[in-house]
């Protein structure tokens, strides 16, 4: 059966999605659901341990050997991030049944489910696939759903947001199978490692560097670099309170895993780096970014909001790391995959609370909640601090290798910058946290903490935060030997 | 159109053939062009020529809603199910190799199997999204 587990990782949340049309009972779907998602998270952990043993697994799809069929290859790159994407859907798929009954209509429930499983499916997809279009298939799958998924929002304004993420989600897609259908021209082939021997041979050719014009663009839309994130603050926004927690920790994640997928082991790092010049033209996104977004995030009044335009912010630093162009760069970047997934997972989650118990995240209706709800705004307080960069949270251990990579390279002013763009952070959680403590509570005397199946997994959250920001000895060597993988390009 | 005669008994004929012709675009798949989702298309083409001319109610009562919504989910199982027989089998997923002796049998059950689940998502979903858009209410009547 352990053979079989690459495929299995994609075929559990796929089968179950449409069982949960066929539910009327929302908690039987809600079930089905989480069983689906601790399945995968199981199968991503078992798959992480077997490739930390005996190295690259290869399943080749209906028994056509690997250049010719369909092929999942899993190395550490993409077992990594596969625990990354079912691990929040294992905690968020819990946290769900309660949160969603206050936020979707009754009908509606089993659908969300169903979406939900076959958006996780389809993030698990693109990254476990060794197949370009494979890629291009399961992204499909994934946004798709995750149109979907925001337009269940309570507000009229999800629906304008899920189409304007539509739009430009399509916009990306479409770049991004341009990209593939020139590189399937110049070689004939849609096998990544097969296209990794034969690409080298091309790479003069004007149309590989336009594919790779292409795929930048389109990645850059999905994964919400700089000044293609406009979609994200919205979508994030008006999205239901357990969608928002899981989008924010694995989509844009994923977006970051097949951009380093194909600049790093299909076109490998000597062409990205000394031909494309990608460091030279991410670096500067990069930094606008962090900069620019966390400014923006300190005015904002709605704290969903305010936290989707950090989110943005933090994309920023995931791409700097890249943009050194070193190993400890990378690890910063593979690092912070994890750790962002872990804090802005468990800091939606606790605006969701919040959202369950006042229907409101205005940064006005938390005055004196502090009190009210005690241990929801202490998830807050610690996912904060784990999004500024306090030692013993995960934050710090980010933040500590984006410094040391941006040293390495002697960039002494981007290391400045990521000291002082933390400040900024600290700088919007800090007006949330003094509205929550250090306001009177004007509201209703009724207002109770949040059931504990809200804040079970929030709190779960939380102290995976704590756990791997005290121990990341783990983490850190998982991060760096996928950084490694990726520098060295793919073995033959 | 519901007073027209013509049109009414020309949809009527014409509705068991086209149905007709969807399955055998679906069947001949394998030999000639065609596949499981042309085969849907035609198939809801056929429902939609249907709703047009006897109008979306009376077409309702016989493939309901609830059913075309089933037909979409049920076509995903269809397909992922026979790459878990394949396994269950002891072949890789979806090796249709593992459905009969003779492999070449085994690789046209296969594609049978997998296209007929394509067949009927197709078939669900246009339906589906026709029943949504036919089905909506203008705000001035």
């Amino acid at each position: 059966m352990s053979a079989h587990l690459p495929i299995l990782q994609v075929v559990v949340p796929l089968l179950a999605a449409p069982f949960c049309l066929f539910l009327k009972r929302g908690r039987v779907a809600w079930g089905l659901a989480v069983l689906a998602s601790w399945a995968a998270l199981a199968i991503a952990l078992a798959l992480l341990d077997q490739v930390m043993r005996e190295g690259v697994l290869s399943y080749a799809i209906g028994d056509w050997a690997p250049p010719i069929g369909i092929e999942y290859r899993v190395d550490v790159v993409n077992a990594w991030v596969l625990v990354i994407v079912s691990g929040i859907g294992a905690i968020v798929s819990p946290y769900a049944m309660a949160s969603i009954e206050r936020e979707v209509e009754a009908g509606r429930i089993p659908l969300f489910y169903a979406a939900y499983l076959l958006c996780l499916s389809g993030l698990l997809g693109i990254t476990i696939t060794g197949d370009m279009f494979n890629v291009f298939v399961f992204l499909e799958i994934s946004s798709l759903s995750a149109y979907a998924l925001i337009a269940l929002g309570q507000a009229r304004r999800a629906l304008t947001s899920a189409f304007r993420y539509l739009i430009m989600g399509s916009v990306g897609a479409t770049f991004i199978v341009i990209g593939i259908g020139l590189l399937y021209v110049m070689t004939g082939t849609l096998n990544m490692a097969d296209l990794a021997q034969l690409l080298p041979e091309v790479w003069d050719s004007r149309t590989v560097k336009v594919a790779y014009g292409f795929l930048t663009v389109g990645f850059c839309l999905k994964l919400a670099l700089f000044p293609l994130h406009l979609w994200l603050p919205n979508a994030y926004t008006y999205a239901p309170s357990a969608v928002t927690a899981f989008m924010a920790s694995t989509a844009t994640k994923v977006a970051v895993y097949m951009l380093l997928r194909f600049f790093l082991t299909i076109f490998g790092a000597p062409f990205s780096f000394d031909v494309m010049a990608l460091d030279r033209v991410l670096l500067p996104l990069a930094l606008v970014a962090i900069a620019s977004m966390s400014l923006v995030a300190i005015f904002q009044v709605n704290v969903k909001r305010l936290l989707a335009y950090s989110s943005v912010a933090q994309i920023g630093y995931m791409i700097l790391g890249l943009s050194f162009a070193t190993v400890t760069g990378l690890t910063a970047t593979l690092l912070h995959l994890f750790n962002h997934a872990l804090m802005k997972g468990a800091l939606f989650m606790a605006m969701g609370c919040v959202m369950y118990r006042i229907g409101s995240v205005h940064i006005n209706a938390m005055a004196g909640l502090g009190r009210r709800m005690p241990w929801t705004m202490a998830a807050f307080v610690v996912g904060g601090l784990s999004l500024v960069g306090v030692p013993l949270t995960v934050g710090f251990v980010s933040k500590w290798y984006l410094i040391l990579g941006a040293l390495e390279r002697g960039w002494w002013p981007v290391a400045i910058l990521v000291l002082l763009t933390s400040l900024l952070a600290l700088v919007y959680i800090w007006r949330v946290v003094e509205a929550a403590y250090f306001r009177d509570f004007p509201g209703d005397e009724q207002t109770r903490e949040a059931p504990w199946t809200l804040l079970g997994p929030t709190w779960a959250l939380v102290a995976l935060n704590l756990y791997f920001g005290i121990d990341a000895g783990r983490t850190v060597q998982i991060a760096r030997q996928a950084a490694e993988t990726l520098m060295a390009g793919i073995s033959p | 159109m519901r007073e027209e005669v013509i049109v009414r008994v020309g949809a009527k004929v014409l509705a068991p053939f086209i149905i007709t012709f969807g399955l055998y675009v679906h069947f001949h798949g394998d030999y000639s062009p065609g596949g499981g989702f042309q085969a849907g298309v035609i198939l809801a083409a056929a429902i939609a020529l249907l709703a047009l001319v006897y109008g979306l109610d009376a077409v309702q009562k016989v493939v309901t809603p609830r059913f075309v919504r089933a037909c979409a989910a049920l076509g995903v199982i269809i397909f992922a199910g026979v790459g878990v027989v394949t396994m269950v089998l002891g072949h890789n997923y979806l090796g249709y190799n593992a459905l009969a002796h003779d492999p070449r049998h085994g690789q046209h059950y296969g594609i049978l199997g997998v296209e007929l689940g394509v067949l009927v998502t197709v078939f669900g979903v246009m339906v589906t999204v026709f029943y949504l858009f036919a089905g909506r209410r203008g705000r001035t009547q």
